[in-house]
């Protein structure tokens, strides 16, 4: 038999990837272990190893396809002395949903009953259907075939053929985005209405624009993610921001010290190179660790409590961003804290990282110091309660017992969540934090 | 100094490039159009339009020789060469001549020469450097000439020419392409035709009637690759009563051209070879796009197999580049060139259109018998997947067919047996190209089988045939 290989699921929220790079070709022998393609997840690329050992027969997703759902037929693997004629991707389970093709019609759930079009429809043809007003909805034939099949309401659809007419593209539009279900639409429909209206469409967008005073760049999954996910945090979660001010010549006296005792291999490579950005992790987990009733996520139901601080850190990357998580930070010593971050950082920018790598935590760090930012707001990246936005250290003017002084200080901005965070809690956050910044030394014991 | 300043400059006047101007005159935009040789393209000169001169010329002589059947007599029939090729060319004429009036009614200047992007949004025009093909129409009047031209938007229509086998390169004289095909000096005592496509076939058909020994050699099991393996079968046994001598995954190794005509070695699949004897060949092994000396590498437009790359709109990588018909991808067809020009124009104008569907493309063949077809194969359907009905319609079954004395013929149709969409049609015999747009509405306007079922079709005609296929394909048919 031989064996079919599906679209792994690489966590347990992936629903869909991209088939970015095969490393095999059809008639490739291949052993359990080896790579054979590489997928590209909301966020990172992973590396697909085959777990049974023959020769590739069939290569079913071409690479560069996006959007390939979980458990779709990719490729066909032949086990020996079997050969490609023995390969049937038309049958088994997720084959039909992995064809690449768009203008496929759509495969009827088992649940629809059997339709022998030819003795059914023709007694009983489909009505031309009628808005409750009594007026006729333009729609094809084949589009009103397949609403009946799928049990769509026409009703519920909006036509983007000639004169607004119902063709089939929009059946499958509205298949594919789940709207438009005939017999539950009443109960959804008020929910529909709440749901955020849409951004413009691009055709609305690349009106506003000469033709050919721009190129199109294709979204790719880390674009497509970042905006959903920033999306769905500036629509449901209700954000306050509090900001204070951090002298830092303490630490960055500290950082030296630390930087210049730190041991030498054989190399004469330091042991570590703690950073700025290094202490700060640690001083925002030493915080929520001080203020647990901030290290909080946000279920409808339940408040979920975290017993470590796991600190997510926003690192940019061609393309985009993503924030892989130091984790327990608040009992990492700053020299792991910081090697760990160095290793996590090259891995992101090569965007080799796992995806419990840089799925959950807690909280998290966006710095945009180095780049001579004052001061920011960040948007909170769910399920965590806060984002912490470090501005550039500068020397200042400051008042210092009635006296003005100079000091290297650092705006930060805390962004909260309302719903499981307040004002007073996100205020006690930022105080304990400046304390471990004002006194670094209280990182170390 | 004249007006050099447009927004679209189109450069090629074939179908394409015509319909393009016209659509985009329409629209609203100052428009011209680059041709180097003859307004119409190949289509109108050289390619669609003179060989449906010959054909039906050859239709006629055919008809002639079978008078009898028809209760008629016709003595001492004959044909004069040069006469049926005069005809084509007068057509093809009159046509060319139409061409630049309508360029002149929606006020499109034409720039006669050759056209290249020099850079976005410039073209520059220079003397045509290559050798017209004779005899040439007349150049139209009151063009522009030689010079740098602007456009914001620049549609590259340039078509395509014959592709030429390494080795049996055509010397238009021995060796033809459809150029020398159309106007034959005299009549070839016999031929050998490389391929059986739309171009190989409608020769082989013509010079068939015409009394030519005709070999078609085709690499593939069936002629018309592209046709429903049924339907190329059954046009096949029809043209072989005719006296067409077909050689079916055989290719011709090489030609030696000697005093009498050509000799062609031909290796069949087996492994064996042959050695056939014809006074000419033609080479009609496909087209391949004209996407040289046009400037596109040096502004890099990406390119894929001797074809520009396009989105659904025409567009290339480059902004302001675009490319329409032949030279942007196959199917090679005027049709299709025509449309993707207007839904290119259309799009750079922001009106909302929608890329074309290349599965609802019609494709037509003048040979006798004629062969239509739209959609999905029946091979190709249950490739991807679908569930099938397939319905089939003989002429033998239709009035009309018989009393127009041509009982040959087959329409079928393939539908997807889930949602009853028409996934396919194909026909072949008399008239069928003139019936294949019937079913091309039907798809276009997605009726499934029921819709096509309540159509009154007219009797008597061949159409009828169109709905007994349907009525086939659901057990249901009346006249079989």
């Amino acid at each position: 038999m031989p064996i079919n290989i599906t679209m792994p699921a690489l966590s347990p929220t992936m629903e869909e990837g991209n088939l970015a790079k095969w490393l095999v070709k059809e008639g490739d022998k291949v052993s359990a272990g080896d790579v054979i393609a590489e997928i590209e997840t909301d966020k990172a690329t992973m590396e697909v190893e085959a777990v049974d050992e023959g020769t590739v027969g069939k290569i079913v997703v071409p690479e560069g396809t996006a959007g390939v759902k979980v458990n779709a037929l990719i490729a066909v693997l032949l086990e020996d002395g079997e050969d490609a004629g023995a390969i049937d991707t038309s049958g088994g389970g997720g084959a039909s949903a992995a064809a690449p093709s768009a203008d496929k019609v759509p495969a009827v759930p088992n649940s629809a009953p059997a339709i022998e079009v030819g003795a059914k429809a023709v007694s009983d043809p489909v009505p031309a259907p009628k808005t409750s007003g009594g007026e006729r909805i333009f729609s094809s034939p084949l589009a009103r075939r397949l609403a009946q099949l799928n049990g769509l309401d026409l009703k519920a659809l909006s036509g983007s053929g000639p004169h607004g007419r119902i063709v089939k593209r929009d059946i499958e539009a509205a298949l594919a985005a789940g709207t438009g279900k005939a017999a539950p639409a009443a109960a959804e429909a008020p929910k529909a209405a709440a749901a955020p209206a849409a951004g413009q469409s691009a055709d609305q967008v690349l009106k506003l624009f000469e033709e050919g005073s721009y190129e199109l760049v294709q979204h790719d999954g880390m674009r497509k993610t970042i905006a959903k996910r920033l999306t769905e945090s500036k629509q449901t979660i209700p954000h306050f921001y509090v900001t204070v001010d951090c002298e830092l010549d303490a630490l960055l006296a500290l950082r030296a010290q630390l930087n210049d005792s730190a041991s030498k291999d054989k190399d004469d490579k330091p042991a570590y190179k703690l950073s700025v950005n290094d202490m700060i992790i640690k001083a925002l987990a030493l915080s929520l660790r001080d203020v647990p009733d901030a290290n909080v996520s946000w279920t409808d139901s339940d408040m979920v409590m975290h017993k470590h601080a796991d600190v997510g850190v926003a690192v940019s990357i061609p393309g985009g961003l993503i924030t892989p998580i130091i984790r327990r930070a608040e009992e990492k010593s700053l020299s792991v804290i910081s090697n760990e971050m160095k290793d996590l950082g090259k891995r992101a920018k090569e965007r080799k990282l796992k995806p419990e790598e840089y799925q959950g935590g807690t909280t998290a760090v966006s710095n945009m110091g180095m780049m001579g930012v004052k001061n920011f707001s960040a948007v909170v990246n769910p399920p965590h309660a806060t984002i912490l936005a470090i501005g550039a250290g500068e020397q200042r003017a400051v008042v210092k017992d009635g006296e003005l002084a100079v000091a290297t200080v650092m705006s930060v901005t805390l962004s909260t969540d309302h719903r499981c965070v307040d004002g007073a809690l996100g205020a006690s956050v930022l105080g304990a934090f400046r304390g471990y910044i004002e006194n670094p030394m209280s990182m170390l014991v | 100094m004249a007006d050099t300043n447009y927004d679209v400059i189109i450069i090629g006047s074939g179908p394409g490039g015509y319909v393009t101007a016209i659509r985009s005159a329409q629209l609203g935009f100052k428009t011209a159009i680059v041709e180097r040789e003859h307004m119409g393209g190949i289509c109108l000169n050289w390619g669609c339009i003179p060989t449906k001169a010959l054909l039906r010329s050859a239709e006629i002589y055919h008809f002639m020789q079978n008078a009898k059947d028809y209760g008629l007599s016709a003595e001492k029939i004959s044909f004069d060469a040069s006469a049926v090729v005069k005809r084509s060319r007068g057509v093809s004429g009159q046509l060319n001549g139409g061409i630049g009036f309508l360029m002149k009614k929606n006020k499109v200047d034409i720039l006669w020469g050759e056209g290249k992007v020099t850079k976005a949004g410039e073209v520059t025009v220079s003397k045509t450097s290559k050798k017209a093909m004779e005899p040439q129409h007349p150049a139209p009047k009151g063009t522009k000439g030689e010079g740098i031209y602007k456009a914001k938007h620049i549609i590259v229509a340039t078509g395509a020419r014959p592709r030429a086998i390494p080795g049996i390169e055509p010397d238009g004289k021995d060796i033809w392409t459809y150029f020398e095909a159309m106007v034959p000096p005299a009549m070839p005592k016999s031929l050998i035709v490389m391929g059986s496509g739309a171009i190989g076939i409608e020769f082989a058909s013509f010079y068939r009637t015409m009394g030519v020994d005709v070999t078609v050699i085709e690499m593939m099991a069936n002629i018309m690759p592209v046709e429903d393996p049924e339907i190329s079968v059954m046009a096949k046994k029809m043209m072989e009563k005719q006296g067409i001598k077909f050689l079916l995954e055989a290719k011709v190794s090489s030609v030696k051209k000697g005093s009498g005509g050509v000799t062609a070695t031909v290796e069949t699949k087996d492994g064996k070879k042959q050695d056939l004897k014809a006074e000419k060949l033609i080479s009609a092994v496909g087209v391949v796009g004209n996407i040289e000396n046009l400037g596109l590498e040096d502004l890099g437009v990406k390119t894929d197999r001797g074809c520009v790359v396009i989105d659904g709109f025409g567009r290339t990588n480059v902004p302001g580049i675009y490319a329409i018909g032949d030279v942007a991808g196959p199917p090679m067809l005027a049709h299709k060139a025509e449309h993707e020009g207007v839904i290119c124009v259309e799009k750079i104008a922001g009106k909302d259109v929608h890329a074309m569907d290349k599965s609802m493309i019609p494709g037509c063949t003048y040979c006798n018998p004629q062969v239509a077809s739209v959609g999905l194969t029946e091979p190709k359907a249950k490739e991807a997947g679908y569930d099938i009905k397939v319905g089939r319609f003989p002429f033998m079954g239709n009035g009309k067919a018989i009393a127009l004395g041509e009982p040959e013929g087959l329409i079928k149709t393939i539908f997807d047996a889930k949602t009853g969409q028409l996934l396919g049609a194909h026909m072949v015999g008399a008239e069928v190209t003139e019936l294949i747009q019937g079913y091309v509405v039907a798809m276009n306007l997605e009726t499934t089988e029921e819709d096509l079922m309540h159509t009154v079709f007219p009797h008597p005609t061949l159409s009828e045939m169109m709905k007994e296929s349907v009525l086939d394909a659901y057990g249901r048919v009346l006249n079989m």
